[in-house]
């Protein structure tokens, strides 16, 4: 059975993107046929942190409303065979994201792909209430700082009454806290919300820690998913992730600040 | 006595600060959004109700929905201006069904 998982946070900027495409990538890398969907309709970016912006022909609200089908607007990533790409429309029509198109094309979607991960806009409007609408899972990416804490803790309170499952007395949207640009030095030295506070703040399951990395900036740069760089901290706490969610035990990495051997000091980057 | 305090008693640290702030803006926030759509339309009929009978201002009242243990209640808090009880009972106009 095909499952939804949102991408969402309320606040800009925490690395919704940067994880729907971290995500999707570690979920086909596992073998799970995916697809990663654009939600932000009229700010499209998934495309370009994917690596496929000049790839898309037909996108969302073509295929909603009938212009195009679903396989044409589909783009399948040159990187792996598991994983594709629905781009969305630039378009400045705010309602250009009807529900009954979106569940139309969601049920096509689920008869083809195991994974349907939605990247949600910012907000809590239109674009942010439909990518949630129809979601199993959702991963609150949540920055340690307090803003984003409390835009989390609304959309926390939007899943659990403005969600399909809610409307229908159907069991709740199983949540997901995702900590990311995580800075254990600084967090050591008291400047900086502990991966802890956050969870007792949000009470919600930790999915994942991922800590501030030079690598995540390099991967959008280069059009790649983080996690297909092996090197990247950012990368590897990306894939552990993806393993907790798929019902593996994992230590949390990262969390720590790490001992820098004096050579990696002198010679090394992060 | 400064020096003293400055070893024993270390400066809480700006997390801690952050934390505490987000712990009282999320419990006021969360009573708050969580709470059910009639809740201010009670809120009106409650203060036409009222004012019938004594004196209160728009914002002289409270109306929460909580929960302590395995109860939950309903709290009506209302400030009487004054002390005022307008005489002779209900007003004229306020006699009409229609509140």
């Amino acid at each position: 059975m095909a499952k939804v998982i949102v991408v969402t946070s309320g606040k800009g900027g925490v690395g919704k993107t940067t994880t729907s495409a971290a995500f999707a990538a570690g979920l086909a890398l596992r073998g799970h046929k995916t697809v990663v969907i654009d939600f932000d309709v009229g700010l499209r970016n998934l495309d370009l942190v994917m690596g496929c912006e000049r790839r898309v022909v037909f996108d969302f609200i073509n295929v909603i409303n009938g212009d195009a089908n679903l396989n044409q607007a589909l783009i399948k990533d040159k990187r792996h065979d598991n994983l594709f790409i629905f781009p969305t429309s630039q378009t400045r029509d705010k309602n250009a994201l009807k529900r009954e198109g979106v569940e139309r094309v969601m049920e096509e979607l689920k008869q083809q792909f195991e994974y349907i991960i939605c990247d949600s806009p910012a907000g809590i409007e239109h674009g942010a209430i439909t990518a949630l609408y129809f979601a199993d899972s959702a991963i609150i990416v949540t920055n340690p700082e307090v803003s984003s804490v409390r835009d989390s803790d609304r959309i926390i309170g939007i899943l659990a009454s403005k969600s399909r499952r809610a409307e229908r007395n159907e069991p709740a949207v199983d949540v997901h806290l995702l900590l990311t640009r995580y800075d254990p030095v600084r967090v050591a030295k008291g400047e900086m919300l502990a991966v802890d506070d956050v969870k007792e703040i949000l009470s919600i399951p930790l999915l994942g820690v991922i800590p501030e990395s030079e690598s995540v900036l390099r991967a959008s740069n280069t059009g790649t998913p983080v996690v297909f760089d092996e090197e990247s901290p950012a990368g590897r706490a990306y894939l552990d992730a993806v393993a907790r969610f798929l019902g593996e035990q994992r230590e949390m990495r990262f969390v720590t600040p790490q001992r820098r051997s004096f050579f990696r000091a002198l010679f090394g980057r992060v | 006595m400064g020096f003293f305090r400055a070893l024993f008693q270390p400066k809480r640290t700006s997390a801690q600060v952050a934390k505490e702030r987000l712990k009282i803006v999320l419990a006021h926030e969360r009573a708050s959004n969580r709470a059910p759509d009639f809740l201010p339309t009670l809120q009106k009929e409650l203060l036409a109700v009222v004012g019938r009978y004594v004196e209160i201002s728009e914002d002289g009242i409270r109306v929460t929905l909580g929960a302590s243990g395995g109860t939950s209640t309903l709290e009506i808090n209302i400030e009487i201006e004054g002390g005022k009880v307008k005489k002779g009972g209900p007003s004229g106009s306020a006699l009409s069904p229609a509140v």
